[in-house]
């Protein structure tokens, strides 16, 4: 029977991507000299089940390249070598080349194979230099020696012994969980060779015989004086999963059986399945028959229902094969679907609420509490298949340190980077587009922000410079701050920077934040060196506009020569908006709560018409223009009169509007629909929602709002 | 089951169904296999800033379908919207969209060989939408090809870029 084991290898990149971020987080956090033993361990497992499992889908490159990093892991791992920032720069590098290779394996791209020998040789390199050994060794037979590369395992005196009895009896979800004992038992028999039994007998029969459920169990003698690290590092992945039995003996004087596994042709003998399975604890019969290692599992007989678990326990699992865990894997279009079955329901729900208001009765009554309360479950429904869709923000807060130390190398300047409410959650799809918005706003406080350790000293200021990452939930928003303790944004600079190119008039004078928010032009850059850090002027725009696509705002702050912060603040979620509900005529539209910053009534002392179409009125300060919601769209309204309607001041962009409508109607949480799916996008909506009597209502997009109106006026201006 | 056996003689025959709908006194017809379903006349939302034909979106069980008056979209003249109206949803591609006829007729089954080619109208009748014209029972149908009624219509996203 074959199984295609193409289907295991996206959850083996997934999970191999992951491993690789906690190892690469854990590299930066080991500091030079001093080998955390529980990080060396964590980097060691990463490499260790990603050579596992490039191995068993015989990814080969891969496996070979893990394989010797591994070694020089195990180097680092038994105190034999210390930790150096050449080192960790050297596996970092690793890191990312292993990254690079299983995306071109995942992509079915050729790898570059010169760049991988190259980075190969030069940890053969640092493996073939004697490391020093900084930490008390561990026995006194450790001594600094390197290993040689290909073999970790090899026998040190005093502590070997002739052989190990090991009696092997994988749990029942062995191979569920993705591990092969085959596997095992090939990478047992390179340490030294063995003689290796299958037990059988625990077997049920056929009938009620489990594919999936691994029942076979094996006794093997290792024949060689071998570290009994090296046999437990080999069943380091199905710890917790089978029953391990080591057992030292003496000089193996009759080595009866010993072979190199791999060469071994096939001959298969089970002991007769017993019908009882007896209790995996209990003492095994002696084994009837010597099998060698490899083929036990490849027994060619289709009847032999045992041969089936090896050929689906392909999907190498290491992460997450220890324990149950808490988690699953589920693909966004499931919970996605499931999150639009449930904006159905709210929307029954409503619609079931509106016809059973005018009811009169007892019934009535009861029928109104019930669908009160089923209100009340519809929205903690609702609430529970948002969060399954929300991810902690640290998913993304991860790359930082890496970037951070990365670029501050460069750059010659000490950064320390703070990270703090990485557990703060929100929705995947925010998180996906926040990541490329903050990595621009990070490089630029490293670039712009903290000054060399010269200049902070000579500012009084320690010469280690803090960047601090924050993020927290506030009033149904996310917030997002970028912080510098650097030199602050040069007002004077920014100020003569937009008059030179044209975006201030001469003598205009700005509030501060208007200036500030002159950074986010198109182009604009202080920078008096462009460098290929920053100072190109792409960018900052970019940010704004990412983060205004996700409903988003930016602030920033910053103090001359105390540092800068740069505020984001976001919706949880893309799928769910705060809404006024505002009525034109008979239309009702949607206006984000985000872009409103107040309603009024208009008096008409404060109106004033500049043209035939184009009125502006004056709140406080400022003079803004009118948009009459019914002219821009083109829908008979019910009052024209300025003085009957309300106008909503709406802002986006900095820019201020007065959006004339009819009257307001509720607020409330609107799920939103995209017009794309089987419309086309319209300038000035950000789709539409279902109100409560099952009609579309539009939803406004503000920047589109007061981008049209302004592509209409401008003829107006330039007449006036 | 009849599902697939229907698919078994629409495609062993060599014919094609369609259902017909009046429209201005006409009859028309569409390949059955587009139609999701047929609906009652129900408000539509007007969309600003789309063609006249292009009556708005409904909500149809949770999806924003556009809906299209096939009578302004040939040039005809408005009519009433009433109770007999009615709105057939068709699907394009992985699109849908309702359009807005006078009342469905029947189901004809079509041999190949019995669809005739649109003649020539000259330049002042478009007929790339007609797949040909039909005749049972002595009526003439005018089948329309839906996908590309509904691809020159800036209806998808692509057509709205150009």
């Amino acid at each position: 029977m074959t199984l295609d084991l193409a289907q295991f290898h996206e959850t083996f990149f997934a999970e191999s991507f992951e491993a690789l971020d906690s190892m690469e987080a854990a590299l930066l956090k080991l500091s030079a000299g001093d080998a955390d033993l529980e990080l060396v361990n964590t980097i060691f497992r990463v490499a260790h089940s990603i050579k596992g499992g490039s191995a068993t889908f015989g990814f080969s490159d891969v496996a070979a390249f893990t394989h010797t990093l591994e070694t020089l892991l195990d180097q680092m791992r038994s105190g034999k070598r210390r930790v150096d920032s050449a080192l960790v720069d050297t596996l970092l590098r690793s890191g990312d080349l292993m990254r690079e290779m299983l995306a071109a394996t995942q992509a079915k791209q050729p790898l570059d194979k010169g760049k991988v020998a190259s980075l190969h040789a030069e940890i053969e390199l640092i493996m073939a230099t004697p490391g020093h050994s900084t930490m008390p060794a561990p026995s006194a037979s450790s001594a600094a020696t390197p290993a040689a590369p290909s073999a970790p395992a090899m026998l040190e005196p005093g502590e070997a012994r002739s052989g190990w009895r090991i009696h092997f009896v994988p749990g029942p979800k062995l191979l569920r969980n993705g591990n092969d004992p085959l596997r095992l038992l090939r990478e047992l028999a390179t340490l030294a060779p063995c003689e290796i039994r299958v037990d059988a007998k625990w077997i049920p029969p056929l009938g009620e015989l489990d594919p999936e459920e691994c029942r076979l169990a094996w006794r093997i003698e290792v024949n060689g004086a071998v570290k009994e690290s090296a046999i437990k590092s080999v069943f380091d992945w199905v710890d917790g999963e089978c029953d391990l039995n080591l057992e030292p003996f003496g000089p193996a004087a009759d080595a009866t059986v010993m072979m190199p596994a791999l060469k071994l042709p096939a001959g298969v003998e089970f002991e007769a399945p017993s019908p009882a399975p007896s209790p995996v604890a209990a003492p095994a019969a002696p084994p009837t028959a010597v099998t060698p290692v490899a083929p036990a599992m490849q027994a060619p007989s289709v009847e032999e229902p045992a041969a089936k678990p090896a050929a689906s326990s392909a999907s190498a699992a290491p992460a997450a094969a220890s324990g149950d865990g808490g988690s699953i894997r589920v693909s966004i279009e499931k919970v996605d679907e499931l999150l639009n079955s449930v904006g159905e329901l709210v929307i029954t729900q409503s619609v079931l609420s509106q016809l059973a208001a005018p009811l009169e009765g007892r019934d009535a009554e009861q029928l109104r509490n019930a669908l009160v309360q089923l209100e009340r479950h519809m929205r903690a429904l609702q609430e529970s298949v948002m969060r399954v869709r929300m991810l902690p923000i640290n998913v993304v807060f991860n790359r930082f340190p890496r970037l951070v130390r990365d670029l501050g190398q460069k750059l010659g300047k000490k950064i320390e980077l703070r990270l703090t409410g990485d557990t703060t959650e929100l929705d995947k799809t925010v998180l996906e587009k926040i990541g490329d918005p903050l990595v621009h706003l990070v490089r630029n406080a490293i670039d712009h922000g903290i000054e060399t350790p010269e200049v902070r000293l000579a500012a009084g200021k320690p010469a280690h410079g803090i960047i601090e990452l924050n993020a927290y939930h506030k009033g149904g928003n996310v917030v997002v701050e970028v912080s510098d303790d650097g030199g602050g944004l040069r007002r004077e600079k920014i100020l003569a920077k937009a008059r030179e190119r044209g975006l201030v008039s001469g003598d205009e004078e700005l509030s501060e934040e208007r200036v500030f928010n002159l950074i986010f032009a198109p182009g604009f850059s202080t920078a008096d060196v462009v460098s290929d850090v920053s100072g190109r002027g792409v960018g900052m725009d970019v940010v704004k506009r990412n983060i205004n696509e996700l409903g988003g705002h930016v602030q920033i702050h910053s103090t001359p020569g105390k540092g800068s912060m740069v505020r984001i603040r976001l919706p949880l979620t893309l799928a769910i908006l705060d809404g006024q509900l505002a009525r034109v005529g008979s239309e009702v539209y949607v206006v984000p709560i985000v872009s409103i910053v107040e309603t009024i009534q208009v008096r008409q002392e404060l109106v004033s018409s500049i043209a035939a179409r184009a009125q502006v009125f004056r709140l406080r300060d400022d003079y803004l223009p009118i948009v009459r919601l019914y002219d821009l769209f083109g829908v008979e309204p019910q009052h024209t009169d300025l003085l009957d309607g309300l106008l909503m001041i709406v802002e986006a962009d900095g820019t201020r509007v007065g959006l004339f409508v009819d009257e307001l109607m509720s607020q409330q949480q609107v799920v939103i629909k995209s017009l794309e799916t089987n419309f086309r996008p319209v300038v000035g909506l950000a789709g539409a929602t279902m109100l409560g009597d099952g009609r579309v209502a539009l939803i406004l997009d503000i920047p589109g709002v007061i981008a049209r109106y302004q592509s209409r006026r401008e003829p107006v201006q330039v007449a006036a | 089951m009849s599902g697939a056996s229907y698919v078994k003689d629409y495609e062993a025959a060599d014919s094609r169904q369609f259902l017909t709908f009046k429209l201005a006194g006409e009859e028309y017809g569409v390949g059955i296999l587009a139609v999701k379903e047929i609906r009652g006349w129900s408000a539509v939302t007007a969309v600003p800033h789309s063609p006249p034909w292009m009556l708005g979106v409904i909500n149809l069980r949770g999806v924003v379908v556009p809906v299209i008056d096939l009578r302004l979209k040939f040039n005809f003249e408005r009519a009433e919207y009433n109770d007999l109206t009615v709105v057939i949803v068709i699907s394009v591609g992985d699109q849908l969209a309702g359009i807005v006829v006078d009342g469905v007729s029947d189901v004809i089954t079509l041999a190949s060989a019995d669809i005739k080619p649109p003649p020539s109208l000259g330049g002042h009748t478009n007929t790339s939408h007609i797949i040909g014209f039909g005749t049972v029972d002595d009526r003439m149908r005018i089948l329309v090809d839906v996908e590309r009624l509904l691809a020159g219509t800036e209806m998808s996203a692509a057509n709205a870029m150009q």
